[in-house]
């Protein structure tokens, strides 16, 4: 189970500090020329999607809280597979990053807290890619990270932070939604002015775990936490609601990059955090393709499902079939045939 | 006065004086009533930067839910309405205003007024409950289901903490139906079944103190709390919405049955209730379902029961239907009239007609009705003053 300390919080708050100041000094232009183009379909060879699967047995070192080092290390080593191509390797992280985010971008990092400090995005991963992000020279103050609610976020650990030069951290209840409706399909839903008004592009955070009604959480379905009327989209297994939610424009042209937290990982129980039923699955899943990678994710928990002696999800009924509505020709958010994934491990 | 009072000021009384019924109505036919629309929510406006979402002290609108089951695991089942949502521990269910927390389900809208109006209660509409009176109209955040062509989704279908919204609790929504000259308390904007606790208590508060209590509801409740909860009104209005299942799945999120059901429990209740069905252009507008509508009625609730057709106005995720034409009205009517029901009237369309009310036996008019207001009311005693004909409803306080 990952907590924050103290030393991890002020870890986070001085990076994201000697960030901003780093900036300052910098400049740097020329970083902004040179800058490949941005990856918004996976680039591997054919047609498939790649989904990286990175693990570090030693990610919590002897103790349960993630160590930070070697996240950033977890989180390099994934970037850098997902975006080598064609057997070029990637000398260093921040070129991965400079393959998704241009210097002035504002960018906002979607993370998941409902489950508290037993089960939500870590701490320790937003600060290694806040790192990251400002060594691709997006400011510090242009990077914000969000859930629905601030008192969600500080229960997962994180501090608030809004204005001066430093990460921004906050939820939507301090800002709200937009008056307007977005609406695809099924969906009509207000968003939130963190999406609309303080990013062009998201970066999203979710967790790998069980879900009640919707068989899993993870990509697709951690949008529901940036509009007003989640409640209304849990019928039928959320199907075709997450599906129609990720097509709302205002999502699908900010989506750049998910990178899933399975530090913890739950099978079972889900969404709120049941301890008997999480696993430290010490990994990060990272792909362009939510699709793809949501349906990564379902068979992990489903071969730990198996391992444990319980029910396939379909088998329980609750299968995550908003993924292949996903993934069907009216949306064509991403590909959930494992044929046309590919999953790498490092 | 301006008839645009904010709902802090109606509810913490620093609009001043009280409304007078003459200039609230002045300002209904010249707004709302032209269209048939009601303004009834203060709009949810972004909360500004910096600022908390909630300026209430939110444990004060937190009861413990009445309907509702415990489940294994800390989760729940709701039993308000026939959705029966499972919810897990922190999580709501569908209508968004009720939660599970550890084990324990709470209403998080209790005494959370969101919108607070006097309205007429033709506007409800209610056209058989003492015409010509006015209604202390309320409602809170949330709704357990989502019409497609909800007027007032901005607060229907949010979360409570989205709304601004004022404390008003029980005893608190008597006076001030007092303090307004209302003799109706009037739970109606979004849907009351998602405030139950919340509407009974007022209803209790206000019986106490002499002031009658009127439910404008979608009647997709569970018989149990449908029995509990309305059981303490005078009278209901029930929005039914098409009279097909399959509508009701794709346009509602909810089902006709059951609605369908509470109608008749109603009735066994010996409740006053009306019906109103909104008429949308191709979806709902069939001289079949119009049929099958009416004769449903009579069998099972009887003639007398008034049924309202009413004119849909483009709105929330709709907007790409046109207005109901009236001769769609007049139809549905026709079908009605044929059937041999007796009150069919024809809402949302200033002037026409269809909105008084005529003896059913000599075909007189009784009570005549210009925009929200009642102009003549010629029942006495329940009666048709010129056949004698009984003429069913709540006619004098």
């Amino acid at each position: 189970m990952s907590t924050l300390d103290k030393d991890s919080r002020r870890s986070f708050l001085r990076k994201s500090l000697a960030g901003a100041a780093l900036l300052c000094a910098g400049g740097a232009t020329g970083a902004l020329a040179a800058a490949e183009p941005v990856v918004t379909e996976s680039s591997a060879a054919g047609m498939k999607s790649r989904v990286v699967v990175a693990r570090d047995e030693l990610l919590r070192g002897t103790g349960s809280t993630v160590d930070s080092h070697r996240m950033l290390a977890l989180l390099d080593r994934a970037m850098q597979a997902l975006f080598s191509r064609d057997h070029a390797h990637l000398d260093h992280a921040v070129e991965a990053w400079r393959n998704l985010v241009r210097p002035g971008e504002m960018v906002s990092l979607k993370v998941n807290t409902l489950g508290g400090r037993g089960i939500s995005t870590n701490v320790q991963l937003v600060a290694a890619i806040c790192e990251r992000l400002q060594e691709a020279e997006i400011k510090a103050s242009d990077i914000v990270v969000w859930d629905r609610d601030s008192t969600e976020l500080e229960r997962a650990g994180f501090h608030l932070a809004m204005g001066g030069e430093r990460v921004q951290c906050f939820g939507t209840d301090r800002v709200g939604y937009e008056e307007e409706l977005a609406a695809y399909g099924n969906v009509g839903s207000r968003l939130s002015k963190i999406l609309t008004q303080r990013s062009n592009l998201l970066i999203n955070l979710p967790v790998l775990k069980d879900h009640d009604g919707a068989g899993v959480t993870i990509a697709l379905k951690n949008m529901y936490g940036i509009i007003n009327n989640p409640n209304k989209y849990h019928p039928n297994g959320c199907n075709p609601y997450v599906a129609d939610l990720n097509m709302l424009p205002e999502i699908r042209s900010r989506m750049r990059l998910t990178i899933c937290d399975a530090t913890t990982a739950m099978y079972e129980g889900g969404p709120g955090y049941k301890p008997e039923h999480s696993w430290n699955a010490n990994s990060l899943l990272v792909s362009t393709d939510p699709v793809a990678l949501d349906h990564t994710g379902w068979q992990i928990i489903e071969r730990k499902r198996a391992e444990k002696g319980l029910k396939t999800l379909e088998a329980e009924e609750r299968a995550p079939h908003y993924i292949a509505t996903a993934a069907d020709a009216e949306h064509h958010l991403g590909r959930n045939d494992p044929r046309k994934i590919s999953i790498v491990e490092v | 006065m301006s008839c645009d009072l904010k709902i802090e000021e109606i509810i913490n009384g620093r609009g001043g004086s009280a409304l007078d019924r003459r200039s609230f109505l002045k300002c209904a036919l010249a707004s709302g009533a032209a269209l048939g629309m009601t303004s009834v929510a203060e709009p949810a406006a972004a909360i500004p930067s910096g600022a908390a979402s909630e300026t209430e002290d939110n444990a004060r609108f937190v009861v413990e839910a009445k309907f509702y089951q415990k489940l294994q695991n800390r989760k729940i089942k709701c039993k308000l309405c026939p959705r029966e949502c499972t919810v897990g521990d922190k999580e709501r269910g569908y209508c968004g205003v009720r939660e599970n927390r550890s084990g324990t389900y709470y209403t998080l809208v209790h005494s959370r007024v969101a919108a607070a109006h006097v309205d007429p209660v033709e506007k409800k509409p209610l056209f058989h409950y003492l015409p010509g009176s006015v209604a202390f109209s309320l409602g809170t955040a949330g709704c357990n289901v989502n019409c497609k062509f909800c007027q007032n989704w901005d607060i229907s279908q949010s979360r409570p903490e989205q709304v601004p919204a004022q404390y008003a609790p029980p005893q608190r929504v008597a006076e001030l139906a007092k303090q307004y000259n209302c003799p109706t308390i009037a739970f109606t904007y979004s849907e009351p079944v998602v405030f139950s606790e919340f509407l009974m208590d007022a209803a209790d508060a206000g019986h106490a103190a002499g002031i009658r209590s009127i439910v404008v509801s979608n009647g997709y409740m569970q018989e149990d709390a449908l029995k509990a909860a309305y059981g303490k009104m005078d009278a209901v209005k029930i929005d039914l919405k098409s009279f097909s299942e399959n509508y009701y799945r794709q346009v509602v999120t909810g089902q006709l049955k059951p609605v369908l059901d509470s109608l008749v429990t109603l009735r066994k209740m010996g409740k006053w209730t009306e019906i109103v069905y909104l008429v949308l252009p191709t979806l709902n507008d069939s001289d079949q379902e119009f049929r099958g509508l009416a004769q449903w009625v009579k069998a099972n609730l009887g003639a007398d029961v008034p049924l309202h057709f009413t004119q849909f106005h483009p709105e929330y995720l709709l907007k790409n239907l046109p207005i109901t034409p009236v001769p769609t009205l007049e139809r549905a009517k026709a079908i009605a009239d044929a059937e041999g029901l007796h009150y069919v009237y024809i809402g949302n369309v200033p002037g026409h007609p269809a909105q008084n009310t005529y003896c059913p036996k000599c075909k007189k008019m009784l009570v005549e009705r210009v925009g929200f207001t009642a102009g003549k009311m010629l029942i006495r005693k329940n009666k048709c003053p010129f056949c004698q004909e009984q003429i069913p409803g709540i006619w004098h306080a």
